[in-house]
């Protein structure tokens, strides 16, 4: 599936991607009776548990579950059915159309040999239980959603944020978080290093990729224009290739002479 | 006794070398720059080439040394994220004067093609940079040629002048 061609011609100056929340169409989904190892394991999970909805996608099964049995199906796909693994846990964010956030935990059972996926739905602001110690993988995957998404788990041993710093303010991989941050992450080196007081100096940040300044010689000089730091800039193009040193040379040691030089017709 | 007159100054006979005290200074640091090893991503693989024997930075007098008490020039080899920003300023703060900084490749420069919220945006935000090298990534040549233009610098500069405040701080 590709999206629709979209002329880019002056893509430094305009955003082209307008479809923030464009959401793949769905692929097909079976019924889990077309499936005799599938159609068992829910058999057994719905003997036990309130299953929401179920079906094989792309050859794995799917159970929506109740978010408070989220231990108990996991600790009965561990004992009794044989998914030995987890091995992913994070979480979607739907908070723009039905603010909610969609759990998934992604199973494999190498015995046989399959995957499921078992999902369930939390509110903005509720909290979901830990299964880490049920699988102990969940442990760094549980940190990692609470850090991006801001989901809060329950009961986990050492609820702190993983991959952003420990005092960021915001979850990242929300959807209302922009790309470029928020204020506060704009500014973030800056205050934690040198105080507010120095935003001043330092200035904001250039998220232009295009931005090109031939007066500015105290960031970038251009190209065989180089002069020293914050000097005026020259107009006459400097040939840096015969300039990595002083005319006289350097004491002790040798300097390149091109004419000089050989090249090898082959390797030694 | 004419006949055995030596003319020291004139023929090299003096074991002497006259230079200033300026240039011998300079000489000595700018051919033994001892750089940080500071990799951050794919660009520390290129600064790690450039340490290697096919391209042999101690030619160069520069060693890559693992304390900076020990360094005189950091090479900020790759992208640095806004979590590790504090302590690139600590430790280019623990560097002995006189130091220098190379900033290597489009993501110390610029933030390079990180344009996201987790990314400095160029570590001239936050440390002074003395030498920025364009690439990603840039080549061990690169990074030699710009070592070589460091050493020019550095022999330009005066040994005992003021240290000028760099940018920042
Ligand atoms: S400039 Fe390129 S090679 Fe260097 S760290 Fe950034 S992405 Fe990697």
């Amino acid at each position: 599936m590709m999206r629709r061609y979209q002329e880019k011609g002056d893509v430094q100056k305009k955003a082209y991607y307008n479809d923030r929340f464009w959401v793949a169409p769905q692929i097909p989904k079976d019924p889990v009776e077309s499936d005799e190892i599938f159609a068992k394991d829910l058999e057994s999970l719905k003997s036990k548990f309130e299953i929401k909805e179920a079906y094989i996608q792309r050859g794995q099964m799917v159970v929506y579950i109740d978010p408070k049995d989220n231990r108990d199906v996991l600790k009965h796909l561990k004992e009794e059915l044989a998914y030995n693994f987890l091995s992913e846990l994070s979480a979607i964010d739907w908070l723009a159309q039905k603010g909610e956030f969609e759990i998934f935990y992604q199973m494999l059972s190498t015995s046989k040999r399959k995957r499921m996926r078992v999902k369930c739905f939390i509110k903005e602001k509720e909290a979901i239980e830990s299964v880490c110690d049920i699988y102990k993988s969940a442990d760094w995957a549980e940190r990692e959603m609470y850090d991006m998404f801001g989901v809060i788990v329950n009961n986990h041993p050492y609820m702190k944020r993983i991959l952003m710093p420990d005092d960021w303010q915001g979850h990242p991989l929300r959807k209302d978080y922009p790309l470029h941050g928020d204020e506060f992450a704009q500014w973030y080196e800056v205050d934690k290093i040198f105080g507010k007081e120095y935003r001043d100096i330092i200035g904001p940040e250039n998220r232009d990729s295009a931005y090109v300044n031939e007066r500015d010689t105290k960031h970038f000089a251009r190209i065989r224009h180089e002069v020293r730091f914050g000097e005026e800039p020259s107009k006459e193009p400097t040939d840096l290739m015969k300039e990595y040193q002083e005319e006289g040379g350097v004491f002790l040691i040798k300097k390149f002479k091109k004419d000089k030089s050989i090249t090898l017709k082959e390797r030694k | 006794m004419a006949q055995h007159q030596v003319r020291y100054l004139q023929d090299g006979g003096l074991p002497v070398l006259l230079t200033t005290a300026d240039k011998i200074l300079q000489w000595g640091r700018s051919n033994s720059l001892w750089a940080l090893t500071y990799g951050l991503a794919c660009c520390a693989i290129e600064m790690m080439a450039s340490g290697a024997s096919r391209y042999d930075f101690d030619r160069f007098g520069t060693i890559f040394r693992a304390s900076p008490r020990q360094a005189d020039l950091m090479i900020v080899a790759g992208t640095l994220t806004k979590k590790h920003a504090e302590f690139i300023r600590r430790l280019y703060d623990q560097m002995a004067e006189p130091k220098w900084v190379i900033s290597m490749g489009s993501c110390a420069n610029t933030g390079g093609m990180f344009n996201t919220y987790a990314t400095v945006q160029g570590v001239d935000r936050v440390i002074p940079v003395d030498i920025y090298l364009p690439g990603c990534a840039p080549r061990p040549e690169t990074l030699q040629y710009a070592v070589m233009m460091l050493q020019k610098q550095i022999r330009r500069e005066s040994a005992f002048q003021k240290l000028k405040p760099k940018r920042l701080v």
